[in-house]
């Protein structure tokens, strides 16, 4: 058996290792609960907040640098696709970058609609670099109300 | 290339905001020409009036408020939040900081920041001895 040399908690590493650990926690509750923001795993682009209400699905997407021609939406069945190719060059020549961390690139994304929609009626706009979409649920899935008699 | 997403960077601004929302870092590209040092920063759902540049000392600061949008629908799925921008840099006095541009398009901040004529390059045409 090895001997180890024994030493006061708070000199101990692994306490270090312990704290971080704890954090990693905090961080997959915070996400899982809806405080973090919870992008998908596999980190596809754009990530997008879909809300309903009665007679509508509500999407966004954050596309900045983005002019509403660039984006190219699609509804097949049930299916929502958002794709385009975003740039970040820029037209000057012979600049010199300091920094490049804004992402550049062509993007896809096929989104599993919850309800069917009318596609021919759905709206799309993009302000300030954020995509809108309003989609009208079908007829046959909005939430109908039961009117109750008295007999 | 493909494009992935990125979770975008949470910070905690120097002052405290009188309102609770989460502050972001946003993704900016930084780069030099001739004349003007140029940063473009993403601020997705910030218009014109959201924006606030604010130039002290060597401290140049961009902060950028996005509209608030009553949430009151049913939330089916989210995968990013929104928040305000925050993000401030040190320049060098390299800059005119009299002549600094900035315009926001589809989100996206450009700034423009002239180089002090002491900073530009000279050419030094070297005479016959």
């Amino acid at each position: 058996m090895a001997i180890i040399r024994w030493r006061y908690p708070s000199e101990m590493p692994a306490i270090g290792e312990l704290s971080r650990l704890q954090e990693e926690m905090n961080t997959l509750f915070d996400r899982f609960f809806g405080k973090g923001s919870a992008v998908s795993a596999a980190g596809v682009y754009p990530p997008i907040n879909m809300t309903q209400d009665g007679d509508h699905i509500y999407l966004k997407a954050e596309l900045p640098g983005m002019a509403p021609g660039d984006i190219d939406v699609t509804i097949e069945d049930d299916n929502l696709i958002l794709k385009g190719n975003r740039k970040t060059d820029v037209a000057e020549p012979d600049v010199s970058y300091h920094r490049r961390e804004r992402g550049a690139g062509s993007f896809s994304r096929t989104i599993a609609l919850p309800v069917r929609v009318v596609a021919d009626k759905a709206a799309a706009e993009t302000r300030n670099g954020v995509l809108k979409l309003v989609l009208p649920k079908a007829e046959e899935v909005k939430p109908k109300k039961i009117e109750i008699k008295l007999s | 290339m493909e494009l992935q997403s990125t979770v975008k960077k949470q910070v905690e601004p120097k002052a405290e905001l009188t309102y609770s929302r989460p502050v972001f870092t946003p993704a900016v590209d930084i780069y030099e020409t001739k004349d003007a040092l140029v940063v473009l920063a993403d601020m997705p759902g910030v218009d014109q009036s959201g924006v606030d540049i604010h130039l002290e000392e060597n401290m140049l600061t961009i902060r950028g408020k996005v509209a608030e949008e009553a949430v009151d629908k049913d939330v089916v799925y989210s995968e990013y939040r929104t928040g305000d921008y925050y993000r401030s840099f040190t320049l060098s006095n390299l800059i005119d900081q009299n002549r600094i541009e900035a315009a926001i398009k589809d989100g996206v901040l450009k700034l423009t920041l002239a180089k002090a004529e002491t900073a530009k390059p000279r050419q030094i045409a070297v005479k016959a001895g």
